[in-house]
């Protein structure tokens, strides 16, 4: 059971719902992700286009937590006012906290992250940061008053997977209590389920799932993965080992001779 | 009045955010609002009054990750 911010969920899949090929590939692949959390965001509306009208409509219908992003914002100002709109118009206190530093990696400005979040968690509002792997970051967001915490494994869209496996694995090992979910840069389930064996408790994707070629099928590989991945963590997987170390018993071995030479 | 919305320049009649919003047909639409920068909640949106070059914003939910 994955509890974030006094919320259980069964699910350990966080779905983002941008770049799907039409809203029917979107709703089929939220369908076969089973995730109970889909991520959305707030943009300029337009009198004419009208287009958040219908999108809203269509994440009614899917009957999923929404977790509005501040994505886009530079500064903590811009991500605080986008927080505060988000809240009004999703009628959530949960926040995706994103403070942008750079736009070619969309590396988080852990400043301006840190800064943003003591102001919303003063104002009540649940914040989720996406940050990076950096320890001294998180103890900060922690002490801001995030009780959840989001590191990217590799830059958003990159699908690169877990590039700073050695961070990430200090992460959890520090702060075993607060609910870890990794957050950008998952391209393959195969990078899903290592980071559930590495004890972290869930993952949030959007591109690799809604940029695939069948998006529901991938969907469905996510969760699969993401659901053994988290089985092997809480079974206890064995530590490895430089040498082999034989399977079949060794003992009773037909043609077995001592040397008595020796 | 001339007036910035959503990045663009706009000439409005309109006296309050509120007025403004009902202008462009968003009076029962899912919207939010901030003005020159700061959130502007639903119920302040008729008491809050526009001057020119104000910058508004009028955001609806869109895709996001």
């Amino acid at each position: 059971m994955l509890t974030l911010y006094g919320k259980n969920f069964t699910s350990r899949l966080l779905l983002g719902t941008a770049h799907y090929p039409s809203p029917e590939v979107l709703t089929r692949a939220v369908q076969a992700s089973q995730a109970e959390i889909v991520t959305v965001s707030l943009r300029r509306e337009s009198a004419r286009a009208r287009t958040g009208q219908g999108f809203w409509a269509l994440i009614e219908e899917l009957g999923c937590r929404v977790l509005p992003n501040t994505a886009g914002c530079h500064t903590a100002k811009e991500a605080i006012a986008t927080a505060e709109m988000a809240r009004e118009l999703f009628g959530t206190s949960w926040v995706k906290l994103e403070v942008i530093a750079n736009d070619d990696t969309l590396q988080p400005d852990l400043f301006g992250l840190v800064e943003a979040a003591q102001v919303l968690a003063a104002d009540g509002f649940d914040v989720l940061p996406y940050t990076t792997e950096d320890l001294s970051a998180a103890e900060r967001l922690v002490a801001a008053g995030c009780t959840v915490l989001m590191p990217w494994a590799s830059p958003i869209g990159s699908a690169r997977g877990l590039i700073n496996k050695d961070a990430l694995e200090t992460l959890r090992a520090y702060f075993p209590d607060i609910p870890l979910i990794i957050d950008a840069g998952v391209g393959a389930p195969s990078h899903a389920a290592e980071a559930m064996e590495m004890g972290y408790d869930a993952v949030l994707l959007n591109t690799a799932v809604a940029k695939a070629g069948d998006p529901a099928k991938m969907a469905e590989a996510f969760a699969k993965a993401i659901e053994a991945g988290r089985l092997a963590f809480e079974a206890g997987l064995i530590e490895p080992r430089d040498m082999a170390s034989p399977s079949t018993p060794v003992a009773g071995t037909p043609f077995f001779k001592i040397d008595h030479a020796s | 009045m001339k007036v910035l919305l959503n990045g663009e320049p706009f000439a409005t009649e309109a006296v309050t955010l509120d007025e403004l919003c009902a202008s462009l047909g968003f009076a029962e639409a899912k919207i939010a609002t901030a003005l020159n920068g700061s959130f502007v909640p639903a119920s302040s949106r008729g008491a809050t009054q526009l001057a020119p070059a104000d910058e508004i914003e009028i955001v609806a939910p869109r895709q996001g990750g």
